[in-house]
């Protein structure tokens, strides 16, 4: 199958949002508090929720015209275009909250820049989105610096979450074709121009909770161009089983 | 057939799912109504993308519109400009205070500095003491923060600016 650049696009972002807030529901009921449960699970509703704009958006850009539970729900893995970082398990809450952290850091410049989108839509969920973005960014924040200027183990843990999570945040910002043509027509941002602004964002956070930034390597994930990781399966077929045993079914 | 003043009568009436104090009106929710020829339009701007109440609030408007006597409702959903808090109305924050949740204080020019940005503290609706501390940045839903006053030593909800 082949889309369209700007289709591409809006299924990178769609995608990412939504992976991201299957995996935080997953921590529904096993939060180490209360508060961080509703939060977490706070967070998750409104990637959820940033999807279905996304992904409704998403299906009126391609000739089928698919409806956004038939994007999330009936896809496999290769047509799936989420970052391959959103689709990592989501290991201990200290993880979990480092990888929100690294993400939202990111689509922050990417709404920011996509206010100004021509295509109308997508700059008007962009602008709502910026609002609850800021909101996951400070929570994620305050707790990379809890935790990573906390204890010894605490610390030692979220070391240990950055050097996995870190290769992945490469994939941000690795150029390829789709950013180019979307960018030429002002539908959106390229993203490796957000780099610096990502990394504004990122360092002085990170230097704050005392860990160590990893150097950049060769690896390359690219799970926005379609190739996942061995656990975007096994979350879809959790995430699709009802639709997949039961096509059509509504609730 | 309603008019257009009937049916905003009407709807500052329909309360919130979530928030039953106060109405959809005074939230900020609805931004338009339109009488047409048959039946009643009503133009709606969701709080947050997450928010499981938006679908409940469609329904409870349609409702409301018919059993008003309007034949057709319409619901359209406009993102653009993207819902505030400062839309709630000063009748809408009165009601929350009451309610025992301190309404939001304005946007104003909020910086989007992610570390050690601590929003100026909501006062206490109970005692209405400044000395107020957070306890959740999430609430018991997507729109609410939960303190605790320093002073009657009372939690209670804060709608965050947003």
């Amino acid at each position: 199958m082949t889309y369209t650049a700007h289709l591409e696009y809006v299924l990178r972002l769609g995608d990412s949002a939504l992976i991201l807030g299957q995996r935080l529901s997953e921590w529904c009921g096993h939060a180490p508090v209360l508060e961080e449960e509703l939060a977490l699970a706070n967070v998750a509703l409104d990637l959820i929720g940033q999807s279905r704009l996304l992904l409704t958006h998403a299906g009126r850009l391609e000739a089928a015209r698919r409806d956004e539970d038939q994007l999330a729900f009936l896809r496999p893995d290769h047509q799936y275009r989420n970052l391959t970082l959103v689709e990592l398990p989501n290991g201990d809450f200290g993880r979990t909250v480092l990888r929100n952290f690294l993400f939202t850091a990111f689509q922050r410049p990417v709404w920011e820049a996509l206010v100004s989108s021509c295509d109308t839509e997508l700059a008007a969920i962009a602008e709502k989105s910026l609002k609850e973005t800021r909101y996951h960014l400070r929570h994620s924040a305050e707790w990379v610096v809890r935790l990573g200027d906390g204890t010894d183990e605490s610390h030692a843990r979220m070391q240990s979450a950055l050097d996995y999570l870190w290769p992945y945040t490469t994939e941000f910002f690795t150029e390829d074709a789709v950013d180019d043509q979307v960018a030429a027509a002002a539908l959106g941002v390229a993203w490796p121009e957000l780099q610096p602004a990502w990394e504004a964002s990122v360092h002085p956070v990170l230097t704050e909770a005392a860990l160590a930034i990893p150097a950049r390597t060769a690896f390359r994930s690219r799970g926005k161009a379609g190739g996942h990781s061995e656990h975007l399966g096994h979350l879809l077929a959790e995430m699709q089983h009802l639709q997949r045993a039961c096509p059509g079914a509504q609730w | 057939m309603l008019t257009e003043a009937q049916a905003w009568e009407v709807l500052q009436q329909v309360p919130d799912p979530e928030l039953p104090a106060v109405s959809v009106c005074e939230l900020g929710i609805v931004r338009e109504v339109h009488a047409m020829p048959n039946g009643v339009k009503v133009v709606v701007t969701p709080t947050y993308s997450g928010c499981p109440a938006t679908e409940m609030i469609e329904a409870v408007i349609r409702e409301a519109l018919r059993d008003a006597g309007a034949s057709s409702v319409m619901v359209e959903t406009r993102l653009s400009p993207a819902w505030t808090s400062d839309w709630v109305s000063s009748e809408g924050r009165a009601k929350l205070r009451t309610h025992g949740i301190a309404p939001p204080e304005s946007t104003g020019n909020e910086q989007l500095q992610p570390l050690r940005f601590v929003p100026s503290a909501p006062s206490c609706p109970r005692c209405g003491a400044r000395t107020t501390t957070r306890l959740s940045e999430f609430g018991s839903t997507a729109c609410k923060a939960l303190y605790r006053c320093e002073r009657c030593r009372e939690p209670f909800e804060y709608f965050k600016p947003i």
